[in-house]
């Protein structure tokens, strides 16, 4: 059933009786060509581009509960590709280029909306990294401006310009950075994937990574054993536990990330701001919501929710950046996990067990990186190769050294 | 959170840096492994869902480093001792 | 029988309620004039006054409402105030009335009566669940522009302030032994038999009058009315000094051991706060034990435009009419699934009001004989009808209700009022936060708390309770329950006598057949037609309907729909309500304000701010400073005639470097160590070696991170034998001494080791320059001898000031010049910068600031913050011998990995424009000449620029590929970003002195 006008129009007419499953909810087989653990975005990301670039069809989708109900689900929706290192620019800019299209490739209305990303300035030293990763963006050829506050001022005047603790001194912008509704990308890869033949079963954990001679030859889950020669794990915050039923020890602790959303409002917010002297990002979403979040809670937990120290100390960031927000209210707060790698950078590669393979360490940024991860990871499942843009997302480089540090932090996954 | 330090009391966990997981022992520099097993000291983690002995560091406190038992599902805590008594 | 009233509030009750009618109250609404009494919520005063229309929904723009008395309110929001007080969507419900309030109605266009965008209801098969998910997508350029615009446009409901908001938050922390929730008849209970015991009670309610229901309902509570009884506890619990009363307070938020979040609107009931006093306050409490009584929220029930404005929750009714002497209607209807709405109709008939029926929908339930004995109630001059209302009738107002009864005869009957109950839900919100499912209780079909947080009981209403005795009863089990866990012996005392009234009810979730819109969330517009699509598409669990259908999501978050659309979707999937499980709870019970999360930290308050010893001084000198991590720095001293930082700082560069210049550096990390093993440890934490650091010798240190990574760099001097003073970046101060106690209490807690950060204890000047030994001696002893063999380059040496003052000093130079840092404690710093510079002026002293620093740092090409990054290694930075071989340290191992050695890896140099009249910018990259700048010809990067007096150009230091190799090479360093590309030089980092004979001088 292909989505348009004319179809929303035609079965309003039949009364909206006649809508499809936007995917199956498909019992899970005895065996498959590939299987992929996780539903979230980069899952059901995969398992499309596995059946799309690659035509494998004979492939499942295992989540342990409702798809999309991991951080997909649950974040501040911001897409971007704004990076500094090598390794990881050209990826987020496919990334960037996949949500351009994604909406015509898929057929689903995901809303990537483009109205930009404005990294603020409160410092020489901070202007001159960002003017580093600007140039180092336009010499990938991705877009970047450096603003001087003036333009800032253009953008967003109703930033406190004039009685800051931490004034602006500007800004890199990356217009072709925005936002996308996110529990869509879940429903709409998923009705793509399904579209191609894949099946989505849901209520259906792993419980166990079967091997047999160093090799995977499927996984035991709530509803029985599944056979299958590929395994992918895509399990952000449980990476650590999935990779465990396999012996692997990895470079991720898992953490709470908490994010906010306000009551709806008429829209004021252009697009999407990063405060430089506080950690805070917010935008304004299709809904009148102001979406917003800050730092991680910073302590190894699997426990989904947060503390009230972390909540105070963003909103903190959002009051001396918009001190207009004083009598908007807070409606909703959420805590999801995050799979925070020793170098702030993710994982897209083989590991030590044959036929298993790892996506995992996105620490909180994956939301944007949905399907380039997805179309990497594909990649990799078909050919036992990594994909040249995510040759870097090694396991092996916290061994080698070759890591790759945006923040220049160091091995403390709490600091990324 | 509430952290029972030895030293000040119960206090807010804001008032603590977190160190994570106490479990790891920094390796022998001089056996010849030594690379291989510092990779794994720095880098990779249990990251259990459960019991966890981790590190806190009381910054707004007594700046005692801290070994707590915690629960990563729960976040019940239990034993909160100095690190340097683990010796 | 309404009497008209003399205010011209047409339903104001003459006798009776909680308000003040010696207290009139003005206050407007869509700019017209009107009146209420004190203890009126504007709700209750737009009642009183006959207003029922107050706002439209999100989608349609229906008009609507007031459907409930209370936070769970979806209809009646309104924007609140004026200007930079603009408050939208602030409830009604729960908005205390005070003189001279203002408020508008929101989301409609041109009017609250005819609003335009009321036509969307006509195409509401197409605006459907989840309709924008399949459509808008062609062509895809027309998204932004044309597509998101027009949905933009009708987001939101309100609209925030434009300014900043004028009122001052605060935070404030408390402990108590017992934290109870909710001060209806179970909270009070609660803490009078808790407070009795002998425990710290802290009672917190979100209204602004405590009793919860006792003030709604007409009953009575022992001999007393429910209301008198409530004030006699209040009173008693008012007296007890171990007590504290916090009313206008929600407890919003649940974490962690026994943690909550409080928000008290502390002056929301005043037009202004008054001077010095916040608007609202963010209150941290701690509690040892916690009586969640937070009460239960009606449901309301799902028939054909059941959103009309009229139709109300019977609760609510009961509240306007008991608490609030308002009637919410003339002639009215009451439809209900169980017997606690019956008790509507006597508060209506003495309100005098025409009840012309009551419809039930169970089966038997007009028993006259059964009702009497449940709940005393009178079905007099009314009509009972078993059955249900189909529909409603009416626009702007409710003008019918349609009704079948269960034989299947329909009748319209013409009313105003439609008051409704589908039974209470527990608000056990602040039970689930740390994770607990609630269960569901199939007999009285509602979801109870189950599993509960360490230390919380639940009682009353919220807890499935819902009679008043059952709630007295149970705020006196968990009000003892607390105490003996508090190890007090609980106190005993006889409960007051109170009837038990019937809570009976027979679900009825939807009623069938029925015409017209039904919703299920009234402010997101959610019918059960789109419940019944969202289920069609597949999104079958209680998380997928939300968020396809956007049900809950709305400013009332759900308090009156969700428990009503999973008996929904467990209908329509053919599962037990139970097993459909409910959404996850999360905080906050009710939106809190930004501004009371942020408290007093916001303009300049964000943080705070650290100032060196000579601040106050420099500020005279009319310094401008920059903020440099916490600390507020002179960045450049300007003079008059002076036009901007450049001539500024070139004078002060080259000052330095022809006399004397004084710089502040008391920013720098400052640890002092002691012990036998002060050595070992230092040998342990750095990279370098100590051995030979002789008493009196200073010397430059680097520290790595474990995995191999330079950290920081400084300088450790040996004061004594075993007594060090080492200095970090200020960047890292705070890091690095949390570094080295981890170093030691974890790693090596057996060195017998001492040390304490004494950043704030010295006061540290570096004083530098050809003159800067002839300054000094003048403040100095007479006697102190500072000659370049006594304190040659790299001394360190206790001395003592002219007037007396002790303070060490150190020939560290940072600038390249005859330089040292003299420390004083702090108190005295600004005495000595003072001193200093009365003592030099005729050697021509000058103050200089941290753009001259910098200049100076980069001209002897000497690493700062933009170099060690946190990814640079040392032999990157050139400093690659140092890294000893001879020992173990922190790092040692991994930075001998290969990729950490790399000969041909990105190595510091120094550049120079070609044209040297061109300038240099940090953040530019280096390109081979002739290449197309793609990133594939990228070879490094410029890390620090500046304009060198010294050398008349500019000159920079950067990270070039084998850069060590390259000197003379000749490359581009572009920089797209500012359209800007220079022809350079590559060249030692080292651009002035490279043999350091100045600085031994």
């Amino acid at each position: 059933m292909r989505y348009s006008v004319f179809r929303l129009l035609a079965e309003a007419a039949r009364g909206n009786r006649h809508w499809q499953p936007t995917w199956r909810n498909a019992e899970p087989r005895k065996g498959y060509d590939a299987v992929i653990v996780g539903g979230g975005g980069h899952g059901l990301a995969t398992a499309y581009y596995l059946a799309r670039n690659h035509g494998l069809a004979n492939i499942a989708v295992l989540e342990k509960g409702w798809i999309g109900s991991g951080n997909v689900g649950r974040n501040t929706t911001i897409i971007r590709s704004n990076y500094l290192l090598p390794g990881n620019t050209p990826f987020y800019e496919w990334s960037l280029k996949l949500w351009e299209g994604l909406e015509q490739d898929i057929n689903y209305n995901a809303m990537v909306s483009q109205r930009g990303v404005l990294n603020l300035i409160h410092s020489d030293a901070q202007r001159d990294a960002d003017a580093r990763r600007g140039n180092a963006m336009r010499l990938h050829g991705v877009d970047a401006e450096l603003l001087d506050v003036a333009g800032v001022r253009r953008l967003a005047p109703f930033l406190d310009f004039d009685n800051a603790r931490f004034p602006i001194r500007g800004g890199l912008l990356q217009r072709r950075g925005g936002t996308v509704r996110h529990d869509a990308v879940a429903w709409g890869y998923a009705r793509a994937a399904d579209k191609l033949g894949v099946d989505i079963v849901q209520n259906c954990e792993v419980t166990d990574i079967r091997r047999e001679r160093g090799a995977v030859v499927g996984v035991e889950t709530t509803r029985g054993f599944i056979a299958a020669r590929k395994v992918g794990l895509v399990c952000a915050g449980n990476s650590s536990r999935v990779a465990a039923l396999a012996g692997l020890r990895l470079p991720i602790e898992s953490h709470v990330l908490q994010a906010f959303v306000t009551e709806g409002l008429k829209p004021v917010l252009p697009g999407v701001i990063t405060f430089g002297a506080g950690h805070f990002y917010v935008s304004q979403s299709d809904k009148g919501g102001l979406v917003f979040g800050g730092d991680i809670d910073g302590y190894n937990t699997y426990a989904q929710r947060g503390s009230l120290p972390t909540v105070e100390d963003v909103c903190e960031g959002g009051m001396a950046l918009m001190p207009m927000l004083g009598r908007v209210r807070l409606l909703r707060s959420w805590g999801g996990l995050m799979d925070m790698s020793m170098d702030g950078s993710p994982i897209i590669d083989r590991t030590p067990v044959d036929g298993l393979y790892l996506n995992a360490g996105w620490c909180y940024g994956g939301f944007k990186a949905t399907p380039a991860s997805g179309w990497c990871f594909a990649h990799l499942l078909a050919h036992d190769a990594s994909h040249p843009l995510a040759a870097a997302y090694r396991l092996d480089r916290f061994q080698t050294g070759h890591l790759i540090d945006e923040k220049g932090r160091g091995p403390y996954p709490n600091k990324h | 959170m509430r952290i029972n330090c030895p030293y000040c009391g119960p206090r807010g966990h804001d008032e603590f840096l977190y160190g994570g997981d106490a479990t790891r022992q920094r390796p022998d520099p001089a056996t010849p492994d030594a690379e291989a097993a510092f990779c794994d000291y720095i880098y990779l983690r249990d990251n259990p869902d459960g019991a966890h002995r981790e590190l806190w560091f009381h910054a707004s406190g007594c700046h005692a480093w801290l070994t707590v038992e915690r629960d990563t599902r729960t976040q019940v805590i239990g034993a909160v001792v100095p690190a340097r008594s683990r010796t | 029988m309404t009497v008209p009233h003399p205010a011209g509030q047409p339903a104001r009750l003459v006798r009776s309620g909680l308000i003040d009618r010696s207290q009139p109250l003005r206050f407007s609404f869509d700019g017209r004039d009107l009146t209420g009494y004190a203890g009126d919520t504007l709700a209750s005063a737009l009642l009183a006054n006959e207003i029922h229309l107050v706002g439209r929904s999100f989608k349609y723009h229906r008009p609507r409402g007031i459907l409930s008395a209370g936070p769970e309110e979806p209809n009646a929001l309104v924007e609140l105030r004026n200007g930079a007080r603009r408050e939208a969507n602030t409830r009604a419900t729960v908005t205390e009335l005070y003189d001279g309030l203002e408020a508008r109605s929101q989301n409609r266009w041109p009017s609250l009566r005819f609003d335009a965008r009321a036509v969307n209801g006509l195409f509401a098969p197409l605006l459907a669940a989840g309709f924008y998910y399949k459509t808008f997508m062609w062509p895809a350029a027309f998204w932004e522009k044309i597509y998101e615009p027009l949905i933009r446009r009708s987001a939101g409901l309100g609209t925030m302030a434009s300014a900043p908001d004028p009122d001052t938050y605060e935070k404030s922390s408390t402990f108590c032994d017992v934290l109870v929730i909710g001060a209806g008849p179970a909270g009070l209970m609660a803490a009078l038999t808790a407070a009795r015991s002998g425990a710290r009670v802290l009672l917190a309610d979100e209204d602004f009058r405590f009793g919860g229901r006792c003030l709604s309902e007409q009953r009575h509570i022992g001999d007393l009315p429910a209301q008198e009884w409530t004030a006699t506890v209040i009173a008693e619990l008012a007296s007890n000094p171990d007590v504290m009363l916090l009313p206008r307070t929600t407890v919003f938020g649940s974490y962690d051991h026994g943690v909550f979040a409080a928000l008290q609107r502390v002056n929301d009931h005043l037009p202004v706060p008054p001077q010095f006093e916040p608007r609202q306050r963010l209150w941290r409490i701690v509690a040892r034990r916690t009586v969640l009584a937070a009460g239960a929220i009606e449901r309301p029930l799902l028939f054909g435009d059941n959103d009309r404005p009229g139709v109300m929750l019977a609760g609510a009714v009961r509240s306007f009419i008991n608490r609030f002497a308002v009637s919410p209607g003339r002639r009215a209807v009451v439809f209900t699934d169980n017997d606690d709405a019956w008790s509507t109709v006597a508060d209506l008939q003495a309100a005098g009001a025409e009840v012309l029926a009551v419809v039930d929908s169970r089966d038997g339930a007009m028993d006259a004989n059964r009702l009497r004995s449940v709940s005393n109630i009178s079905v007099r001059n009314t009509d009972a009808i078993n059955g249900v209302v189909r529909r409603a009738s009416g626009g702007r107002a409710l003008q019918a209700v349609e009704v079948v009864s269960n034989e299947g005869q329909l009748q319209r009957i013409e009313c105003d009022l439609l008051a409704v109950s589908g039974g209470w839900t527990p608000t056990l919100h602040l039970s689930s936060y740390l994770g607990a499912r609630p269960r569901w209780d199939a007999d009285r079909a509602i979801f109870i708390p189950d599993q509960l947080p360490a230390g919380m009981a639940v009682a009353g209403a919220a807890n499935g309770e819902f009679t008043t005795r059952a709630a007295l009863n149970a705020g006196y089990r968990e009000g003892q329950t607390a105490a003996q866990a508090l190890g007090l012996s609980p106190a005993q005392f006889a409960l007051p006598s109170t009837p038990d009234e019937s809570a009976a009810r027979q679900a009825l979730w939807r009623v069938p057949n029925t015409r017209g819109k039904c919703f299920v969330d009234f402010q997101n517009d959610v019918t059960t037609a789109d419940i019944e699509l969202a289920q069609r598409e597949g999104f079958n669990s209680a998380e997928h309907l939300k968020r396809y259908t956007t049900l809950g999501m709305a400013t009332d978050q759900g308090k009156t729909s969700a428990l009503n659309a999973l008996a929904l979707l467990a209908e329509q999937t053919a599962r037990p309500i139970g097993s459909v499980g409910t959404t996850t709870f999360r905080p906050p019970y009710t939106p809190v304000p930004m501004g009371a999360l942020a408290g007093h930290h916001r303009g300049r308050d964000f943080r705070p701010v650290r100032l060196p010893p000579s601040h106050a001084w420099a500020k005279e000198q009319h310094a401008v400073f920059v903020e440099t991590g916490a600390w507020l720095r002179a960045q450049y001293f300007p003079r008059t005639g002076e036009s901007d930082w450049l001539q500024s700082t070139i004078r002060e560069v080259t000052a330095v470097r022809s006399t004397v210049g004084i710089c502040d550096v008391s920013t720098l990390g400052k640890i002092e160590l002691q012990g036998p093993d002060s050595l070992q440890f230092l040998e342990r934490l750095y990279a370098n070696g100590w051995q030979t650091l002789a008493v009196g010798r200073a010397r430059y240190g680097l520290m790595l991170r474990e995995d191999g990574i330079v950290m920081d760099d400084g300088t450790v001097a040996r004061l004594a034998d075993q007594h060090y003073f080492m200095t970090t970046t200020t960047a890292n101060a705070v890091d690095v001494y949390q570094h080295m106690q981890y170093c030691h209490q974890v790693l090596w807690p057996d060195l017998d080791v001492q040390f304490v950060s004494v950043s704030e204890q010295w006061a540290q000047f570096a004083i530098a320059g050809p003159r800067a030994r002839a300054l000094l001696q003048r403040i100095l002893d007479p006697g102190q001898d500072i000659s370049n063999s006594t304190v040659p380059y790299l001394a360190a040496a206790n001395v003592t000031l002219a007037d007396g003052r002790r303070a060490r000093l150190f020939r560290i130079s940072f600038s390249g010049e005859l330089a040292y840092e003299l420390a004083v404690p702090a108190r005295s710093g600004d005495a000595v910068i003072r001193q200093l510079f009365a003592a030099g002026a005729d050697l021509g002293v000058i103050a200089y600031g941290l753009e001259a620093l910098g200049v100076m740092r980069i001209e002897k090409g000497h690493v700062a913050g933009n170099e060690l990054n946190g990814r640079t290694t040392a032999q990157q930075l050139g400093l690659g011998r140092m890294l000893s071989t001879k020992k173990d340290y922190i790092g040692a191992v991994m930075s001998r990995r290969a990729s950490l050695q790399e000969p041909a890896g990105p190595q510091l140099v120094g550049l120079k424009p070609v044209d040297r009249a061109l300038r240099l910018a940090s953040g530019a990259h280096f390109l081979p000449v002739g290449s197309p700048v793609t990133a594939a010809n990228e070879q490094g990067y410029v890390t620090s620029a500046a304009y060198s007096p010294t050398l008349g150009h500019w000159v920079g230091l950067g990270f070039l590929a084998n850069g060590r190799q390259r000197h003379g090479e000749r490359l581009r360093v572009c920089d797209p970003l500012r359209n800007r590309e220079t022809l350079v030089d590559i060249c030692d980092p080292v651009f002035i002195d490279p043999q350091g004979e100045r600085l031994r001088g």
